[in-house]
């Protein structure tokens, strides 16, 4: 029994990572119809420049940590921001060039940060609460998957706010159903394709960070790592679907989780079947419109 | 050009390949004309359409609205600068609710980049022209409801209420009777009577012809991308051009 829940709360705070990532990918290829490659980017960039600011204030408190989360969370904004208006828009509408300049950017921006910051992991600080554990029903839960899936949740709800109070929430709810009836009522759609770069890079950023707190470092790599999966979920979640998303990263993970302790370490042959199994027989994912 | 046509397009063709869909089509519409577009299938009448609307850019001439030259212009400068229109299938967002494709439609003219955080609350601008606009149509009870699960006239109704809450000077309706089952038709008759009154310029294609001359004051006939006759409804039904035409491509 307390397997089972270390591995139910380990695989929903590892869904909870990726549903960082995933949240905009989808957001971004159900507006724009564009696979952004370069997400996992916008999530190494911020976990790096999180983890100098933090460090640089006071390392392994609290109070740095939320200044690391604080940048990587702007960082993140900023970068897809301006990737989507200096290289995305360039390309409108033409959807191979697009995907092509994100996966260049990818690989670019990897070896930059090697560059930088060397090809070895970089091990961080993390306060000390989140290096303990809780235990619940005599499962010994590290405490950091609890500080993942509350930011999970907390990023969920306020996207779904956003989609559901704002005028260009219902821009883009709508434009993810029909973009070029949006432009038909006279909205300049691609004003709202840069805000949700925005936000889909804020939230990776935030997951860049939090990425670097549940593995214990930082490295060039972490951004591609769970790209991987986060492109996994939003497959079987539905290319668009928010909702379809988190319910896929938490699935996926958590599925991932078994399978490595019950199945000796097959979880990522497991996800990978999954997603052809969904693809199989239901190809529009879980929640996603018909094509 | 006159000063009051509201719509002109001067000269305008469209090639794509080697293909002519659009040749040398001239058209004055003046202020609150009501104007049916009929022709055979295939003969460019939707095509007529994007080129005003600016789905597709034609590949001479000019498109006036209001005077000016829009045609260069994107789709949504032509919406906001007063063109609205319909598609042949639904224009409608089916998950969206109701009141919220029709809000959608309201708030392009609300626009302005300070406003991104601004609540849509049910006393905002843009949500009251909305609901106007569905009492208009006679939809104000099914605000709330998803526009997926709407009856195929009521869908009808709620692009109307669209174009209502746009208030564009010009609106082109592309087959509002499609698919409308015969008792609703006289409903939706009506609503676009109400869409005509006040002055606003309405073109129509459609193909029920008991409601195209029933409705409109003058009637463009197009074959093979070219005008052939645009004339009263009775004058264009007595153009021997027009009956050759339809007579000979009866099927």
């Amino acid at each position: 029994m307390s397997t089972l829940l270390l591995l139910v709360i380990t695989g929903l705070g590892l869904g909870a990572l990726y549903f960082l990532v995933a949240s905009g990918l989808s957001l971004i290829y159900g507006l724009m119809g564009v696979l952004n490659f370069a997400h996992g980017s916008f999530l190494t960039i911020s976990a790096f420049l999180g983890w100098e600011v933090g460090r640089r204030v006071s390392d392994g408190t609290w109070a740095g940590l939320a200044l690391s989360a604080l940048v990587g969370m702007l960082v993140g904004a900023v970068v897809a921001a301006a990737t989507e208006y200096l290289l995305i828009r360039r390309l409108y509408e033409r959807h191979i060039e697009q995907a092509l300049v994100t996966v260049g950017l990818a690989l670019a921006s990897v070896a930059l940060f090697e560059g930088i910051w060397g090809t070895d992991p970089i091990y961080t600080q993390k306060p000390e609460w989140l290096g303990e554990t809780t235990e619940i029903l005599g499962a010994k839960i590290p405490n950091d998957r609890f500080l993942l899936i509350a930011c999970a949740l907390l990023v969920l709800g306020g996207i779904v706010l956003f989609l559901q109070r704002t005028r260009y929430g219902l821009i883009i709810r709508a434009g993810v159903e029909n973009r070029s009836m949006v432009t038909a009522l006279g909205i300049d759609v691609r004003r709202s394709f840069t805000i949700v770069f925005a936000i889909g890079g804020a939230a990776a950023g935030l997951g860049g960070v939090l990425a670097s707190v549940y593995y214990g470092y930082v490295s060039a790599h972490l951004g591609s790592v769970l790209l991987i999966f986060a492109f996994i979920v939003t497959v079987i979640g539905g290319l668009g679907s928010l909702t379809g998303a988190a319910i896929a990263s938490v699935l996926v993970a958590v599925l991932q989780q078994f399978a490595n302790y019950y199945l000796g370490g097959t979880g990522d042959l497991v996800v990978v079947i999954a997603l052809a199994a969904v693809l199989l027989v239901r190809p529009r994912g879980l929640m996603g419109k018909a094509a | 050009m006159t000063d009051h046509a509201v719509l002109s397009l001067e000269h305008v063709g469209l090639r794509i390949g080697g293909a002519r869909i659009l040749h040398d089509i001239a058209l004055e519409i003046p202020v609150g004309e009501m104007l049916g577009v009929i022709g055979p299938n295939g003969a460019g009448k939707t095509t007529l359409f994007n080129v005003v609307s600016g789905v597709v850019r034609p590949t001479e001439g000019v498109v006036r609205l209001d005077g000016q030259d829009v045609t260069r212009e994107p789709i949504h400068r032509r919406a906001v600068a007063g063109l609205g229109r319909t598609f042949q299938t639904s224009s409608l967002f089916p998950g969206l609710t109701v009141l919220e494709n029709v809000r959608l439609a309201a708030q392009a003219h609300a626009g302005g980049a300070a406003s991104v955080f601004r609540t849509p609350r049910r006393t905002d601008a843009a949500t009251r022209v909305a609901l106007d606009a569905l009492a208009e149509v006679g939809l104000e009870r099914r605000a709330d409801a998803g526009a997926a699960g709407l009856a195929h006239g009521e869908k009808r109704k709620v692009e109307i209420a669209m174009l209502i809450a746009m208030d564009p000077k010009v609106v082109l309706l592309d087959e509002p009777m499609a698919g409308v089952a015969s008792g609703d038709v006289p409903a939706i008759t009506e609503v676009i009577r109400g869409l005509h009154r006040g002055g606003r310029t309405v073109l129509m294609v459609e193909h029920h012809m008991e409601v195209v001359l029933g409705l409109v004051d003058r009637v463009a006939v197009m074959h093979h991308g070219e005008l052939l006759a645009v004339d009263t409804p009775e004058a264009v039904m007595a153009n021997p051009a027009v009956q050759s035409a339809y007579l000979g491509e009866a099927v």
